[in-house]
């Protein structure tokens, strides 16, 4: 019962606090593609892999008070702070879930960037392309972040460390 | 070999109850139409298990596809007069609209979610590979069949073809609300897509609507969602859904342990492990579902038989509202309670949540963060604003509540108190206390 729910549980138990909706939408499809257990549906959207499975998902453990989310502003714009409430953990510890620790490769995501991670991400994406090919359509959807060769190759040297540390957990 | 962007000697037309005539002059549409692939989609019915709960919901993905194929061709048409339009992107646009569901396999959702597939990127395998859709499309040159993959998945150069057949109002949405209020028979679905059309106005990246034609955009949301409570996630349906994800769920858990089925379910064997081949996929549709769950009646497993005779006579499991946050405590004693009176309550017991439903109603978002293109309105002096911004009926409505959870049981075996009377005194004690 609510398996899907107490994944997420499981995740901000691993990582402590994540900020921003951007970087947690970011940071459960890269762990999905690095085979860490999350099965929601993504799509692409305008800040790259998108899920309103996910967003519902999110939405429903705030109303069920099992993760705190905090909003503040910004210049501009809002921002929201999730983390595992008492609540979570005592249903995450009743739920006894089968959860790879994963903790090492969520806790390096959670110090990135979301723009970093949007870019890792939406590589990611494409992966099923080759490389050149890749870049440009990055290049052109992303048009307005900027990203430059530079951040491409950080990018995927970064997917190469993710999956080396994926093979071995 | 001869392109394939001719038009038809005389126009072929299809009787259709929601739009009146589906018009079919391009070659290319009629012949994509012609496909294997594409004749599967009448043994798929467009709601999965709705039919159960509104009988007049028999409809398929083939009538649906037809229907959006219809409103991308009316929309192309509209805006062809207010822009120039590349004929070959007017094609790219209408086999797109045409196949754009043409991945989706027999009650798609629950085996989504139960198999861990994802109907999009076989819609992607079909359009691709070596199928009859390939043959027509590769007929327009060779990187036709990418293009019109990249349309569908949303990765396409041309943003605003991308958002007539994928954003907040498209021709997808626009047919599947008006075809599933027509044939569930509800009221309420209903909006006037004519003026809709005639209000949209191309721009780069999408299309927007005309402000004066904004209470035609608040009919249409308004129709979402109603049709989102009244029927996508009416209760009913969504107990048949949970018991046709356990007995898919049943099978793949009987198969991994070698049980002896009485009739092989060869059609299921490689998607229980995990090496589904384009043809195997091919092969699936709603009678071929249908016939096992008929011949896993008879099955030994008690099970795998009671739930599929559940699903076939249509005894479905009853629900009470839940509130997990504060009946979580309760929840250990009620699995065992279930254990002690022999009904394993993996199978017996489910939550079932509105994330598990994959259909949603218009949400603004938040202004440059969110990541969804809201629908934006095209006021007189040339600027750009968000619906809900301008319309105090979408502002009521946008902000709500949208989640839910209800827990599922079997209520007739409960209520039999010839075994375990205590037991299912207490249980359905423990039930009722649910809802508060």
């Amino acid at each position: 019962m609510l398996n899907e729910h107490a994944k997420l549980l499981a995740l901000f138990k691993q990582t402590g606090e994540i900020v921003g909706r951007k970087k947690l939408q970011k940071m459960v499809y890269i762990a999905q593609k690095m085979n860490v257990p999350f099965y929601e549906k993504y799509q692409l959207h305008m800040f790259g892999p998108y899920s309103e499975e996910l967003s519902l998902r999110m939405e429903e453990v705030c109303q069920l008070q099992f993760v705190s989310e905090v909003k503040e502003k910004k210049a501009g714009y809002q921002q929201y702070r999730y983390e595992l409430s008492e609540k979570g953990d005592a249903f995450l510890a009743m739920m006894s879930l089968d959860f790879p620790d994963v903790s090492e490769m969520l806790l390096q995501m959670n110090e990135q960037s979301a723009k970093f991670l949007e870019l890792v991400s939406t590589i990611l994406y494409f992966d099923d392309l080759p490389r050149e090919e890749v870049e440009t359509k990055v290049f052109k959807f992303k048009a307005k972040q900027n990203y430059t060769n530079q951040d491409m190759e950080e990018a995927y040297a970064y997917i190469d460390q993710l999956s080396e540390a994926a093979t071995t957990h | 070999m001869k392109r394939l962007d001719g038009k038809l000697t005389e126009e072929k037309v299809f009787k259709d109850p929601v739009h009146r005539y589906i018009h079919v002059n391009d070659e290319l549409i009629w012949e994509l139409i012609g496909t294997k692939e594409f004749q599967r989609l009448r043994r798929i019915r467009q709601l999965g298990t709705t039919f159960l709960t509104f009988h007049g919901a028999e409809h398929t993905r083939f009538n649906h596809s037809l229907g959006v194929y219809e409103v991308m061709r009316r929309m192309v048409e509209n805006l062809q007069k207010k822009s120039e339009w590349d004929p070959d992107e007017r094609l790219v646009c209408l086999a797109s609209a045409l196949l754009h569901d043409v991945g989706h396999g027999p009650f798609s959702h629950s085996f989504e979610k139960v198999f861990h597939m994802d109907h999009e990127k076989w819609t992607r395998h079909i359009i691709l590979g070596d199928t009859e859709i390939n043959a027509v499309l590769q007929k327009m040159g060779k990187d036709f069949p990418t293009k019109v993959a990249n349309v569908i998945a949303k990765t396409y150069d041309n943003k605003l073809l991308v958002s007539l057949i994928s954003s907040q109002i498209d021709a997808d949405r626009m047919d599947y609300l008006l075809r599933d209020a027509f044939y569930t028979g509800v009221s309420y679905g209903q909006f006037d897509m004519e003026r809709l059309l005639r209000v949209m106005r191309p721009m780069e990246d999408q299309a927007v609507f005309k402000h004066s034609g904004m209470h035609a955009v608040e009919d249409y949301i308004m129709s979402r969602y109603q049709m989102y409570w009244q029927v996508y996630f009416h209760p009913v349906t969504r107990s048949a859904e949970v018991i046709l994800s356990k007995i898919l769920h049943r099978a793949k858990e009987l198969l991994a342990d070698d049980y002896p089925f009485k009739i092989t379910p060869t059609h299921f064997k490689s998607m229980f492990n995990d090496h589904v081949t384009l043809k195997d996929y091919l092969k699936l549709d709603e009678s071929i579902i249908l016939y096992y769950f008929q011949a896993w009646e008879e099955e030994d497993d008690p099970i795998l038989s009671d739930l599929c005779l559940r699903f076939m006579n249509r005894r479905l499991f009853k629900y009470v509202e839940c509130d997990p946050g504060k009946q979580m405590v309760i929840w250990p004693e009620l699995k065992q309670l279930f254990e002690k009176i022999g009904l394993n309550p993996d199978y017996y017991l489910v939550i079932d949540s509105s994330s598990d439903l994959p259909y949603d109603f218009y949400r603004p978002g938040e202004k440059d963060k969110d990541e969804r293109v809201p629908i934006h309105l095209l006021m007189p002096n040339g600027e750009l604003k968000e619906l809900s911004r301008q319309s105090d009926v979408v502002e009521a409505i946008s902000g709500k509540k949208r989640t839910d959870h209800k827990l599922y049981f079997p209520k007739d075996l409960l209520e039999d108190e010839s075994t375990f009377p205590e037991e299912k005194r207490r249980i359905m004690s423990l039930l009722m206390s649910q809802e508060g």
